[in-house]
């Protein structure tokens, strides 16, 4: 289900950046990061723990790890210490990452 | 040879104040920064910020003036740079763009700050559930304010996040204050001395006044916090305030209470470390120019106590003034002089921060919360796990760690260190346990093999 972002865009850019987000494409401002994207686009869970639990980004400075998600096939990337590009794909990180899925490895 | 006569870890407040004194003294400098821009957390976004709004007060767009200033052609600087591993023979290793580099210096200053103090409650896991600093990050970096907001906890950064959210038009709905009565009252035997630090005290009575005329109603000395989902991703919030459970219900619950020093880099490197007993948190052991037990590695900024940003500055300044005196860039006299008058400065606000210590001191249910609080975010151990494996013997947080998992995940401690302590010390009599600052390894930032396996090292 859908949730509403739990924030309001005060500064309006026209430097814009589009990407696909959890299947949707979006377009924010050039120079923010991934995590702030995600939070002005949807209120719901980035992440999903290995338990189940519903996670969002927390500290939003590199600290708590709770906002990872798959950028562009990589697992496990901090959404808030990485800005957003063009084309860029990004999916919820569902329990822990699988080995040999990332591009790097 | 080394490739710099400095590498400074860190361009907030007391990074910049140390690389431009450093800088200016003649000496080579390498300013490593994790974010994308100079200016730490407290001046986050400061130069991408200016001339747009008013938003973040005076004090905030003061960071310009150290920001512009690193256009030194004796600063290198690099930003997005994540450092994971320091060695005490002054070798760096850093990350950028998923590419490791080395580099070497006579001199580290580790100026890599604070971070918020993890604040555990039933229900601090849920979506929605963030911190203050977050919020404010958010409103500085990305022009994003928090819709109806309900603002939790204790602090300066409460107070002044809310009136920057006021100034925004973006008004909490409430703010809900873990300060007791008693808090205050212990709080006054610290105040004479804290009136050397009038500055502070004036503004902090400015932001209390902006958010009682903006109707933000205030409620104290609340407890027994809990968060529970209700529905559509809403978060309904217990407490009890004046013997009275109450609730609120609210999108985006804002948490603080308060900050500690960030550790990790200081930990790993074999740094020596005692706990600060007035606020609660494991900090190196430096000497007032900020020496640490390791040649050559000094420590700036609240990365080595919590001072706040004002104080950065001047530790910055007065660490970069003892590394040119000893490089003989600087003679005996100047040196006096200048430390002197640093200390002078250092002296008057400082002033302020045992009363501050005391009148925002942390709860105890945030110290030792509820057995059914989710303690370590990664691994999603409970506090009532803890116990269970302290009760069976555990003795310190090494065996904690490995027998319960707590510790273990992605954040390598940094939320559940300082909860940990706070449990061992409540849960085990007093002469069973050595409590020291825990281990720290690196890589102290999570780097693939990949790029481990591409490392150039002579």
């Amino acid at each position: 289900m859908k949730t509403d972002s739990r924030f309001k865009t005060l500064i309006k850019s026209t430097n814009d950046v589009n990407f696909t987000l959890f299947g949707e494409i979006v377009t924010v401002p050039k120079g923010t990061t991934l995590a702030a994207a995600i939070l002005s686009n949807f209120g719901e869970a980035s992440r999903i723990t290995e338990t189940g639990a519903l996670r969002t980004a927390f500290c939003m400075m590199g600290v708590c790890f709770d906002c990872l998600v798959e950028v562009d096939g990589n697992p496990n990337i901090q959404s808030c210490m990485v800005l957003v590009h063009d084309q860029m794909v990004v999916k919820r990180q569902i329990g822990l990452r699988s080995i040999g899925i990332s591009k790097d490895d | 040879m080394t490739d710099f006569d400095i590498i400074i870890i860190g361009a907030g407040p007391a990074g910049m104040s140390a690389a431009l004194t450093a800088a200016n003294g003649g000496l080579d400098v390498l300013l490593l920064d994790e974010q994308p821009h100079a200016g730490g957390q407290i001046y986050r976004n400061v130069k991408q910020n200016h001339s747009k709004q008013s938003w973040f007060g005076k004090s905030y767009s003061s960071g310009i003036n150290l920001v512009d200033a690193l256009n030194h052609i004796k600063i290198t600087k690099c930003f997005g740079a994540t450092v994971w591993r320091v060695e005490a023979n002054k070798r760096v290793l850093w990350s950028q763009n998923g590419e490791s580099k080395v580099s070497t210096a006579v001199h580290i200053v580790l100026a890599n700050g604070a971070q918020e103090r993890p604040f555990p409650f039933p229900g601090w896991t849920l979506p929605g559930v963030m911190t203050i600093g977050s919020a404010q990050i958010l409103m500085k970096s990305s022009g994003i304010f928090p819709k109806d907001s309900v603002l939790v906890g204790s602090g300066p950064l409460l107070y002044l996040v809310a009136t920057q959210m006021i100034e925004a038009n973006c008004p909490p709905k409430a703010l809900l204050e873990t300060q007791t009565l008693r808090m205050m009252i212990n709080s006054l035997i610290h105040l004479p001395k804290a009136l050397l630090n009038m500055k502070s005290l004036i503004m902090g009575f400015m932001f209390i006044y902006k958010i009682k005329s903006a109707g933000v109603p205030r409620y104290k000395s609340v407890s027994r916090l809990e968060a529970q989902s209700s529905g559509n991703g809403s978060i309904k919030f217990l407490f009890s305030h004046k013997g009275i459970r109450k609730s609120l219900t609210t999108k985006l619950l804002l948490i603080h209470q308060g900050v500690i020093p960030s550790t990790e880099i200081s930990r790993s490197v074999g740094v020596d470390h005692s706990w600060n007993t007035s606020q609660l948190a494991f900090q190196p052991i430096i000497d007032k120019w900020g020496k640490t037990n390791i040649d050559g590695l000094y420590i700036a900024g609240d990365c080595g106590g919590i001072n706040g940003s004002e104080a950065a500055v001047l530790y910055g300044k007065i660490v970069a003034t003892k590394i040119l005196y000893e490089t003989g860039k600087i003679n005996f006299n100047l040196y006096k002089k200048q430390s002197f008058s640093i200390s002078f400065s250092l002296f008057f606000t400082n002033s302020i921060r045992l009363f501050l210590d005391t009148l925002f001191a942390v709860p105890q249910e945030t110290l030792s919360p509820s057995d059914e609080t989710i303690v370590c975010r990664c691994e999603e151990k409970t506090v009532g796990e803890i116990k269970l494996g302290l009760n069976e013997g555990i003795t310190g947080v090494r065996q904690l760690k490995t027998s319960i998992r707590s510790g273990m995940g992605q954040c390598q401690g940094r939320m559940c260190d300082a909860i940990v302590r706070g449990i061992m010390l409540n849960n085990i009599s007093q002469n069973d346990i050595n409590i020291l600052a825990p281990k720290a390894r690196s890589p102290i930032k999570p780097i693939t093999l990949g790029e481990l396996s591409k490392m150039k090292l002579d």
